[in-house]
């Protein structure tokens, strides 16, 4: 007898009632941390110069967040709704495609 | 400011009907629990509202220990140890310098002591104790039948010889059964232990 | 048909979780509880059950992997005592936050220290607050009954929560005493199948256990948790009663024994409740009338009844089988003394100390608690509270 709807965390939020919480606030579905924007948190921001760019993916596996999506071999653009900025990104790019922005 | 409690006044017997009360003296490893739970073992297939539990510390070979045993014909409810047993057995006769085995027993009941003295020579370890005194060589009886000193089996015969909680057929059929279980892979040390019982049965004496 | 045998407490558990056949059980062997691990080990060894035996090498380890069973949707269980319980302490909490209903088989033996192997609640009632249900037995046929219905009340899905079966070491746990047995197929049917809504196992629907909670949302996991607790009262009723059916043995929050019509009352918990049976029976002989409030279920706390049945008494005696060193008492005292105050119940209470570390209680010590309690209520006089039963004492002499 399993429930097979997935929570809705958007609808769980720091106003819900006590009775609207999940049983232990449990989550049920997979990769509900995907609908949880962590971007927000971040005061830098890394962007890319696609000229430089090289695709040698250096950058993908140090990132700590998984914020460089990776399709046929190629990095994409940042994932900004959930890369910290943490800079990591930029000291592994041995081409200096990679650079830290510091404002809005 | 915690003064006030209840005092430990002389206990007297509960008052159900036919119910034996029983203590066991022993000495870690002697089997004096064993003996206890075999007594309720037997008296619960034949009908009987049985208790059989030791008393706990810290169990050691040769350390004092104490057992106990309720039967009786109606539901048992009280949980406490036996201050005022009908009967008390004694597994050991050298608990008897160290222990006052007859405290609180009843001078209607009897006290039934492994030992190769006579009555009148173990009568002065008894504390004036004026009932009945019964004594048995479990030793001699247990090396005889099975080779081994385990005083429990004649301790366990005799006092249901001196309590009468049950008639030496029915006893000594239903002990048949529950060592034919126990020692389903050892059947060699049933007879040993059947006659064990049976003569200890037939020779505690008063 | 009940089958008539005999068996000590532990046996009872043992022959309890035997029938019931559970996944798994994590457990560490620690006296007076040891028992029941090992004789359910042996059922496992010859396959009389299935279940997964888990030899951790501690009871932290006991209960994190009883944890980690239950989340996965296993029906999970284990035993412990005194210590043993103590060092789960951290895990007892998350077991309830996480609403897994796991059942653990508590055989009650004091805490550490002075070290001590024997009696007294002291490890239950100081995890009386971690959100466990608890549930207690006056004998071994108590214990078996009420492990049966163990996973009934907790599994339910109104109340999903962890429940503590308890009963006294050595008192009852190490007792041979006679028992009724319900036939296999009926306790089968009785306890059914665990079937959890969600769990860690199913891969339709991946799920997180035991997140992370801020303060905004701590409270209201909480409250949560007692309204659970709350549900658990009607639940344990509608259980009682369905395992009334095939047991003909009846279960409430608690046993009124010749309470109805009694002067005086004795409140107390466990297999002492036994020994103050027989002594009200001898009191209402010699003309006075005693009763008896034999409290089985502690958590959740049924407050409204106790104060409804202890009503109109002329006194009222709590019997604590634990110290909580506020210098007032011990908890069932705190807790019963609340409930009849909340309710406006006026009844005079005192407040009594007994079988600390095992310190034998019997139907005389009872007795003395009447007399004494009905003595200070006809003078008035007031007694230095708590009263210690059997406790030694220069003002003795």
């Amino acid at each position: 007898m399993a429930n097979n709807k997935p929570t809705d965390i958007s609808k769980i939020t720091e106003k819900s009632p006590w009775q609207e919480l999940t049983l232990g606030n449990q989550i049920y579905g997979p990769a509900t941390s995907k609908l949880f924007n962590t971007g927000e948190w971040r005061t830098s921001t890394p962007k890319i110069d696609w000229e430089k760019c090289r695709q040698c993916l250096l950058c993908v596996p140090v990132c700590p967040d998984s914020s460089i999506p990776v399709k046929d071999s190629k990095r994409l653009d940042f994932d900004y709704d959930h890369c910290k900025g943490c800079g990591i990104c930029v000291k592994a790019c041995p081409f200096g495609a990679l650079v830290m922005e510091h404002h809005i | 400011m915690f003064a006030v409690c209840a005092k430990r006044t002389a206990r007297r017997k509960i008052g159900l009907k036919n119910t034996v009360e029983i203590r066991w003296h022993g000495r870690g490893g002697q089997g004096a629990k064993t003996a206890a739970l075999l007594l309720a073992d037997v008296c619960f297939k034949n009908g009987k509202h049985i208790q059989g539990f030791p008393e706990y510390g810290p169990e050691r070979m040769g350390a004092p220990i104490t057992a106990y045993n309720r039967i009786s014909d109606d539901e048992l409810r009280v949980h406490s140890n036996i201050y005022d047993p009908d009967f008390v057995v004694v597994v050991d006769e050298t608990l008897l310098e160290a222990i006052d085995v007859t405290a609180g027993l009843n001078p209607e009941g009897a006290i039934v002591i492994n030992t190769t003295k006579s009555k009148e020579e173990i009568a002065k370890h008894l504390n004036g104790y004026a009932g009945k005194v019964y004594t048995l060589d479990a030793r001699k009886i247990s090396e005889d039948a099975l080779g081994k000193y385990f005083p429990n089996s004649p301790m366990l015969a005799a006092i249901v010889a001196v309590s009468g909680v049950m008639d030496r057929d029915t006893f000594l059929s239903q002990m048949k059964e529950s060592y034919q279980h126990k020692f389903a892979k050892k059947p060699e040390v049933i007879d040993g232990n059947m006659k064990a019982l049976q003569v200890a049965f037939d020779e505690v004496k008063p | 048909m009940s089958i008539k045998e005999r068996l000590s407490g532990n046996e009872a558990v043992a022959y309890a979780i035997k029938q019931i056949n559970p996944d798994v059980m994590p457990a560490f062997p620690i006296t007076p509880s040891t028992e029941i691990p090992q004789l359910v080990a042996n059922y496992i060894a010859n396959g009389q059950i299935d279940t997964e035996f888990i030899p951790v090498e501690s009871e932290h380890s006991a209960m994190s992997a009883a944890i980690g069973a239950s989340a996965a949707g296993a029906r999970a269980l284990t035993a412990t005592s005194s210590c043993g319980m103590a060092l789960m302490w951290e895990l007892l909490y998350v077991a309830a936050s996480n609403r897994l209903p796991i059942a653990l088989a508590l055989v009650n033996r004091a805490l550490t220290g002075p070290i001590n192997i024997n009696c007294d609640h002291s490890d239950s009632m100081g995890a009386k607050d971690a959100g466990w249900i608890q549930i207690y037995a006056e004998n071994n046929q108590e214990v078996y009954d009420n492990f049966l219905q163990a996973f009934r009340i907790s599994e339910h899905k109104d109340v999903m929560l962890p429940i503590m079966v308890c009963q006294d070491g050595f008192i009852t746990s190490h007792a041979l005493a006679n028992i009724e047995l319900v036939e296999d197929e009926r306790v089968k049917a009785f306890v059914g199948e665990y079937q959890p809504e969600n769990f860690l196992l199913n891969e339709q629907m991946p799920m997180a256990v035991g997140p992370y909670a801020v303060s905004n949302y701590y409270m209201e996991s909480h409250r949560a948790q007692v309204e659970a607790m709350e549900n658990a009262k009607q639940v344990i009723l509608d259980v009682a009663a369905e395992f009334e059916k095939i047991s003909g043995r009846k279960y409430g929050f608690f046993e009124s024994y010749r309470l109805d019509d009694a002067d005086y009352a004795v409140v107390i918990i466990g297999s002492a409740a036994g020994t103050t049976k027989d002594a009200v029976d001898e009191l209402r002989e010699e003309g006075i009338k005693a009763g008896l409030l034999k409290l089985r279920v502690f958590r959740p706390f049924p407050a409204d009844e106790i104060a409804e049945a202890l009503k109109g008494k002329k006194a009222v005696a709590i019997l604590d089988r634990s110290e909580t060193f506020s210098t007032q008492g011990g908890p069932l005292t705190s807790e019963v003394c609340a409930a009849l105050y909340k309710r406006g119940v006026n009844v005079r209470a005192f407040s009594y100390i007994y079988g600390l570390g095992g310190r034998d209680y019997t139907v005389e010590d009872a007795k003395e608690v009447y007399y004494t309690v009905k003595k200070a209520t006809e003078s008035g006089e007031q007694l230095s509270e708590p009263v210690y039963i059997g406790l030694r004492s220069r003002e003795d002499d």
